[in-house]
Protein backbone atom coordinates (compact mmCIF):
# COMPACT_ATOMS: atom_id res chain seq x y z
CA UNK A 1 0.00 0.00 0.00
CA UNK A 2 2.75 2.30 0.98
CA UNK A 3 4.30 1.72 -2.81
CA UNK A 4 0.64 2.83 -4.33
CA UNK A 5 0.95 6.09 -2.37
CA UNK A 6 4.47 6.89 -3.20
CA UNK A 7 3.20 6.44 -7.19
CA UNK A 8 0.14 7.86 -6.26
CA UNK A 9 2.18 11.37 -4.81
CA UNK A 10 4.70 10.74 -7.70
CA UNK A 11 1.76 11.31 -10.26
CA UNK A 12 -0.06 14.14 -8.53
CA UNK A 13 3.15 15.75 -8.31
CA UNK A 14 4.06 15.49 -11.95
CA UNK A 15 0.97 16.30 -12.66
CA UNK A 16 1.17 19.13 -11.21
CA UNK A 17 4.32 20.40 -13.00
CA UNK A 18 2.89 19.43 -16.30
CA UNK A 19 0.55 22.31 -15.82
CA UNK A 20 2.58 24.23 -14.09
CA UNK A 21 5.38 24.92 -17.02
CA UNK A 22 2.87 25.12 -18.97
CA UNK A 23 3.03 21.87 -20.79
CA UNK A 24 -0.48 21.18 -20.93
CA UNK A 25 -3.69 23.58 -20.30
CA UNK A 26 -7.09 23.67 -19.42
CA UNK A 27 -8.04 21.68 -22.18
CA UNK A 28 -6.37 18.51 -21.19
CA UNK A 29 -8.18 18.66 -17.63
CA UNK A 30 -11.57 19.41 -20.01
CA UNK A 31 -10.59 16.16 -21.42
CA UNK A 32 -10.12 14.56 -18.43
CA UNK A 33 -13.88 15.33 -17.30
CA UNK A 34 -15.10 13.53 -20.50
CA UNK A 35 -13.70 10.22 -19.03
CA UNK A 36 -15.62 7.73 -16.45
CA UNK A 37 -16.31 3.95 -15.96
CA UNK A 38 -18.02 3.81 -19.36
CA UNK A 39 -15.27 5.60 -21.17
CA UNK A 40 -12.00 4.36 -19.23
CA UNK A 41 -9.35 5.31 -21.39
CA UNK A 42 -10.83 8.17 -23.59
CA UNK A 43 -7.77 10.63 -22.73
CA UNK A 44 -5.57 7.81 -23.61
CA UNK A 45 -7.41 7.06 -27.27
CA UNK A 46 -7.36 10.79 -27.57
CA UNK A 47 -3.91 11.50 -27.29
CA UNK A 48 -2.85 8.58 -29.16
CA UNK A 49 -4.68 10.06 -32.14
CA UNK A 50 -3.09 13.01 -31.23
CA UNK A 51 0.14 11.47 -31.67
CA UNK A 52 -0.86 9.87 -34.73
CA UNK A 53 -1.94 12.30 -36.61
CA UNK A 54 1.25 14.55 -35.35
CA UNK A 55 3.43 11.99 -36.86
CA UNK A 56 1.95 12.84 -40.20
CA UNK A 57 1.85 16.65 -40.10
CA UNK A 58 5.35 16.67 -39.02
CA UNK A 59 6.89 14.49 -41.87
CA UNK A 60 4.48 15.83 -43.80
CA UNK A 61 5.93 19.78 -42.87
CA UNK A 62 9.43 18.46 -43.08
CA UNK A 63 8.69 17.71 -46.59
CA UNK A 64 7.35 20.94 -47.52
CA UNK A 65 10.08 23.10 -46.03
CA UNK A 66 12.63 21.09 -48.21
CA UNK A 67 10.76 21.79 -51.65
CA UNK A 68 13.30 23.51 -54.00
CA UNK A 69 10.02 26.57 -54.24
CA UNK A 70 8.88 26.02 -50.99
CA UNK A 71 4.97 25.77 -50.95
CA UNK A 72 3.89 28.18 -48.21
CA UNK A 73 0.14 27.93 -48.10
CA UNK A 74 0.75 24.43 -48.08
CA UNK A 75 2.89 24.78 -44.91
CA UNK A 76 0.62 26.79 -43.45
CA UNK A 77 -2.24 24.45 -43.76
CA UNK A 78 -0.37 21.40 -42.11
CA UNK A 79 0.56 24.26 -39.33
CA UNK A 80 -2.83 25.11 -38.91
CA UNK A 81 -4.28 21.40 -38.68
CA UNK A 82 -1.28 21.32 -36.09
CA UNK A 83 -1.90 24.18 -33.97
CA UNK A 84 -5.27 22.60 -34.06
CA UNK A 85 -4.74 19.33 -32.56
CA UNK A 86 -2.48 20.31 -30.38
CA UNK A 87 -5.08 23.13 -28.63
CA UNK A 88 -7.88 20.21 -28.79
CA UNK A 89 -6.00 18.13 -26.85
CA UNK A 90 -4.27 20.65 -24.13
CA UNK A 91 -0.80 20.40 -25.49
CA UNK A 92 -0.05 24.57 -25.00
CA UNK A 93 3.19 24.69 -25.68
CA UNK A 94 3.17 23.16 -28.69
CA UNK A 95 0.30 25.19 -29.65
CA UNK A 96 2.23 28.56 -29.30
CA UNK A 97 5.05 27.06 -31.34
CA UNK A 98 2.53 26.89 -34.09
CA UNK A 99 1.09 30.51 -33.93
CA UNK A 100 4.66 31.70 -34.36
CA UNK A 101 5.40 29.12 -37.40
CA UNK A 102 2.23 30.16 -38.92
CA UNK A 103 3.55 34.03 -38.74
CA UNK A 104 6.72 32.91 -40.47
CA UNK A 105 4.71 31.27 -43.13
CA UNK A 106 2.35 34.45 -43.57
CA UNK A 107 5.90 36.88 -44.05
CA UNK A 108 7.08 33.75 -46.25
CA UNK A 109 10.05 34.16 -44.11
CA UNK A 110 11.51 30.29 -44.78
CA UNK A 111 15.02 30.76 -42.92
CA UNK A 112 12.37 31.71 -40.01
CA UNK A 113 10.29 29.12 -40.98
CA UNK A 114 12.64 26.13 -40.84
CA UNK A 115 14.17 27.44 -37.09
CA UNK A 116 10.73 27.33 -36.27
CA UNK A 117 10.04 24.09 -37.48
CA UNK A 118 12.84 22.88 -34.92
CA UNK A 119 11.14 24.49 -32.43
CA UNK A 120 7.66 22.77 -32.63
CA UNK A 121 9.40 19.30 -33.23
CA UNK A 122 11.02 20.23 -29.66
CA UNK A 123 8.11 20.95 -27.88
CA UNK A 124 5.85 18.19 -29.58
CA UNK A 125 8.81 15.68 -28.41
CA UNK A 126 8.92 16.77 -24.94
CA UNK A 127 5.15 16.74 -24.58
CA UNK A 128 4.86 13.68 -25.74
CA UNK A 129 7.01 11.87 -23.65
CA UNK A 130 5.63 13.98 -20.91
CA UNK A 131 2.16 12.31 -21.51
CA UNK A 132 3.62 9.31 -21.93
CA UNK A 133 5.12 9.26 -18.71
CA UNK A 134 1.73 10.22 -16.85
CA UNK A 135 -0.10 7.28 -18.63
CA UNK A 136 2.72 4.96 -17.52
CA UNK A 137 2.53 6.14 -13.86
CA UNK A 138 -1.53 6.00 -14.13
CA UNK A 139 -0.53 2.21 -15.47
CA UNK A 140 1.30 1.01 -12.86
CA UNK A 141 -0.94 2.94 -9.89
CA UNK A 142 -3.57 0.60 -11.46
CA UNK A 143 -1.40 -2.31 -11.47
CA UNK A 144 -0.32 -2.07 -8.02
CA UNK A 145 -4.55 -1.86 -6.84
CA UNK A 146 -5.00 1.58 -6.42
CA UNK A 147 -6.90 4.20 -8.29
CA UNK A 148 -5.71 7.33 -10.06
CA UNK A 149 -6.05 10.61 -8.21
CA UNK A 150 -8.11 13.49 -9.77
CA UNK A 151 -6.16 16.65 -10.51
CA UNK A 152 -8.11 19.38 -10.75
CA UNK B 1 -40.03 13.14 -21.45
CA UNK B 2 -36.08 13.07 -22.54
CA UNK B 3 -36.06 13.28 -26.21
CA UNK B 4 -33.23 11.91 -27.95
CA UNK B 5 -31.28 14.76 -29.19
CA UNK B 6 -29.46 13.84 -32.06
CA UNK B 7 -26.79 16.11 -33.97
CA UNK B 8 -24.99 15.39 -36.96
CA UNK B 9 -20.85 16.55 -36.09
CA UNK B 10 -18.72 17.41 -39.51
CA UNK B 11 -14.97 17.84 -38.41
CA UNK B 12 -11.81 16.90 -40.91
CA UNK B 13 -9.53 16.54 -37.35
CA UNK B 14 -9.81 12.43 -36.52
CA UNK B 15 -8.78 14.36 -33.00
CA UNK B 16 -11.39 16.68 -33.15
CA UNK B 17 -14.31 14.27 -34.17
CA UNK B 18 -12.96 12.18 -31.32
CA UNK B 19 -13.60 15.04 -28.51
CA UNK B 20 -16.46 16.66 -30.20
CA UNK B 21 -18.75 13.29 -30.08
CA UNK B 22 -17.63 12.59 -27.20
CA UNK B 23 -18.97 15.82 -25.62
CA UNK B 24 -22.02 15.04 -27.43
CA UNK B 25 -22.36 11.65 -25.81
CA UNK B 26 -21.85 12.95 -22.09
CA UNK B 27 -24.43 15.37 -22.82
CA UNK B 28 -26.90 13.10 -23.99
CA UNK B 29 -27.08 13.50 -27.10
CA UNK B 30 -26.77 10.82 -30.46
CA UNK B 31 -23.99 11.70 -32.35
CA UNK B 32 -23.26 10.77 -36.26
CA UNK B 33 -19.43 12.27 -36.81
CA UNK B 34 -18.66 12.82 -40.56
CA UNK B 35 -15.17 13.68 -41.83
CA UNK B 36 -16.09 16.06 -44.41
CA UNK B 37 -19.00 18.32 -46.19
CA UNK B 38 -19.30 16.51 -48.97
CA UNK B 39 -20.27 13.35 -46.00
CA UNK B 40 -22.67 15.41 -44.45
CA UNK B 41 -24.65 16.46 -47.66
CA UNK B 42 -24.80 12.59 -48.76
CA UNK B 43 -26.00 11.58 -45.04
CA UNK B 44 -28.71 14.42 -44.86
CA UNK B 45 -29.84 13.58 -48.67
CA UNK B 46 -28.66 16.87 -50.39
CA UNK B 47 -26.70 14.98 -52.42
CA UNK B 48 -27.52 15.72 -56.07
CA UNK B 49 -25.19 12.85 -57.34
CA UNK B 50 -27.06 10.34 -55.03
CA UNK B 51 -30.73 9.60 -55.64
CA UNK B 52 -31.87 9.78 -51.88
CA UNK B 53 -33.22 6.48 -51.74
CA UNK B 54 -29.69 4.84 -51.63
CA UNK B 55 -29.58 6.55 -47.93
CA UNK B 56 -31.05 6.49 -44.92
CA UNK B 57 -31.90 9.97 -44.35
CA UNK B 58 -30.36 11.37 -40.87
CA UNK B 59 -33.09 12.68 -38.77
CA UNK B 60 -30.92 15.26 -37.04
CA UNK B 61 -31.71 18.07 -34.11
CA UNK B 62 -28.65 20.20 -35.17
CA UNK B 63 -25.63 20.22 -37.20
CA UNK B 64 -22.64 21.27 -36.31
CA UNK B 65 -19.33 21.70 -38.35
CA UNK B 66 -15.69 22.64 -38.17
CA UNK B 67 -14.85 26.03 -40.49
CA UNK B 68 -11.52 24.94 -42.05
CA UNK B 69 -12.05 22.20 -44.23
CA UNK B 70 -10.48 21.16 -47.27
CA UNK B 71 -12.93 20.76 -50.54
CA UNK B 72 -15.91 22.05 -48.83
CA UNK B 73 -15.52 24.36 -45.77
CA UNK B 74 -18.28 24.27 -42.70
CA UNK B 75 -19.56 28.40 -44.53
CA UNK B 76 -20.14 26.18 -47.84
CA UNK B 77 -22.06 23.41 -45.82
CA UNK B 78 -23.81 25.91 -43.98
CA UNK B 79 -25.29 28.19 -46.96
CA UNK B 80 -26.39 24.71 -48.69
CA UNK B 81 -28.45 23.80 -45.45
CA UNK B 82 -29.72 27.28 -45.12
CA UNK B 83 -30.68 27.41 -48.97
CA UNK B 84 -32.57 23.98 -48.91
CA UNK B 85 -36.19 23.74 -48.33
CA UNK B 86 -35.78 20.52 -46.45
CA UNK B 87 -32.82 21.65 -44.28
CA UNK B 88 -32.93 25.24 -43.43
CA UNK B 89 -34.89 24.90 -40.17
CA UNK B 90 -32.22 22.70 -38.53
CA UNK B 91 -30.10 24.85 -36.95
CA UNK B 92 -26.47 24.95 -37.70
CA UNK B 93 -23.36 25.77 -35.59
CA UNK B 94 -19.89 26.98 -36.49
CA UNK B 95 -17.01 25.69 -34.87
CA UNK B 96 -13.85 27.36 -35.61
CA UNK B 97 -10.39 27.86 -33.90
CA UNK B 98 -9.96 31.25 -35.48
CA UNK B 99 -11.66 34.39 -34.08
CA UNK B 100 -11.88 36.41 -36.74
CA UNK B 101 -14.90 38.80 -36.69
CA UNK B 102 -15.80 38.88 -40.46
CA UNK B 103 -15.86 35.01 -40.77
CA UNK B 104 -18.04 35.19 -37.23
CA UNK B 105 -20.51 37.85 -39.33
CA UNK B 106 -20.41 36.44 -42.35
CA UNK B 107 -21.31 32.94 -40.76
CA UNK B 108 -24.20 34.44 -37.94
CA UNK B 109 -25.61 36.57 -41.25
CA UNK B 110 -26.13 32.79 -43.35
CA UNK B 111 -28.36 31.72 -41.04
CA UNK B 112 -25.35 30.05 -38.26
CA UNK B 113 -27.09 29.39 -34.71
CA UNK B 114 -23.73 30.36 -33.49
CA UNK B 115 -20.11 30.82 -34.06
CA UNK B 116 -17.96 28.32 -31.45
CA UNK B 117 -14.23 29.17 -30.87
CA UNK B 118 -12.05 26.16 -30.63
CA UNK B 119 -11.58 23.95 -28.15
CA UNK B 120 -14.99 23.78 -27.61
CA UNK B 121 -16.10 22.98 -23.90
CA UNK B 122 -18.53 20.77 -22.31
CA UNK B 123 -20.38 23.97 -21.24
CA UNK B 124 -20.89 24.83 -25.09
CA UNK B 125 -22.45 22.00 -26.21
CA UNK B 126 -24.71 21.65 -23.04
CA UNK B 127 -26.18 25.46 -23.59
CA UNK B 128 -26.08 24.99 -26.99
CA UNK B 129 -28.59 21.82 -26.13
CA UNK B 130 -30.45 23.30 -23.98
CA UNK B 131 -31.32 26.47 -25.82
CA UNK B 132 -32.24 24.60 -28.97
CA UNK B 133 -34.75 22.27 -27.15
CA UNK B 134 -36.26 25.29 -25.22
CA UNK B 135 -36.64 27.06 -28.82
CA UNK B 136 -38.61 23.90 -29.83
CA UNK B 137 -40.82 23.70 -26.93
CA UNK B 138 -41.44 27.14 -26.53
CA UNK B 139 -40.97 28.83 -30.13
CA UNK B 140 -40.62 32.22 -30.34
CA UNK B 141 -43.31 34.71 -30.73
CA UNK B 142 -41.02 37.33 -32.60
CA UNK B 143 -39.90 36.42 -36.18
CA UNK B 144 -37.04 34.34 -35.95
CA UNK B 145 -33.92 35.84 -36.63
CA UNK B 146 -34.87 39.18 -34.35
CA UNK B 147 -35.37 36.68 -31.76
CA UNK B 148 -31.78 35.07 -32.27
CA UNK B 149 -30.28 39.07 -32.48
CA UNK B 150 -31.62 39.80 -28.96
CA UNK B 151 -31.22 36.37 -27.44
CA UNK B 152 -27.45 37.53 -29.00
CA UNK B 153 -26.95 40.56 -27.12
CA UNK B 154 -28.26 39.08 -23.82
CA UNK B 155 -31.57 40.91 -22.79
CA UNK B 156 -33.35 38.84 -20.49
CA UNK B 157 -36.72 38.53 -21.77
CA UNK B 158 -35.71 37.81 -25.82
CA UNK B 159 -38.22 34.76 -27.25
CA UNK B 160 -39.45 33.59 -23.35
CA UNK B 161 -42.44 34.87 -22.09
CA UNK B 162 -42.99 36.83 -18.95
CA UNK B 163 -43.19 34.15 -16.75
CA UNK B 164 -40.28 32.03 -17.25
CA UNK B 165 -36.77 32.34 -16.02
CA UNK B 166 -34.56 32.72 -18.97
CA UNK B 167 -31.29 32.87 -17.12
CA UNK B 168 -30.45 29.26 -18.20
CA UNK B 169 -30.44 30.54 -21.55
CA UNK B 170 -27.87 32.96 -20.89
CA UNK B 171 -24.67 31.65 -21.75
CA UNK B 172 -22.09 31.81 -18.47
CA UNK B 173 -18.96 32.84 -20.91
CA UNK B 174 -19.89 34.61 -23.85
CA UNK B 175 -17.71 32.32 -25.86
CA UNK B 176 -19.84 32.23 -28.75
CA UNK B 177 -19.25 35.65 -31.00
CA UNK B 178 -21.13 38.64 -31.60
CA UNK B 179 -22.46 40.52 -34.66
CA UNK B 180 -20.61 43.78 -34.98
CA UNK B 181 -21.79 46.79 -36.82
CA UNK B 182 -19.00 47.49 -39.76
Amino acid sequence: MEFVGQLQRQFVQFSHSLFDEGFLDDQFQQLQKLQDESNPDFVLEVVSLFFEDSEKLLNNLSIALQQQIVDFKQVDSYVHQFKGSSSSIGAQRVKNVCVHLRSFCEEQNLERCVMCFQQVKHEYYVVKNKLETLFRLERQIVEAGGTVPFIL
Amino acid sequence: MAQEFHVLAVDDSFVDRKVIERLLKVSSCKVTAVESAGRALQVLGLDEERSPVEFDELKVNLIITDYSMPEMTGYDLLKRIKGSKKLSEIPVVIMSSEDIQPRVNRCLEEGAEEYLVKPVKLSDVVRLRDFILTQKAHPPQMEHNSVKRKWRDESPNAGCSASTSCDHLRPPIPKRRKMVQL
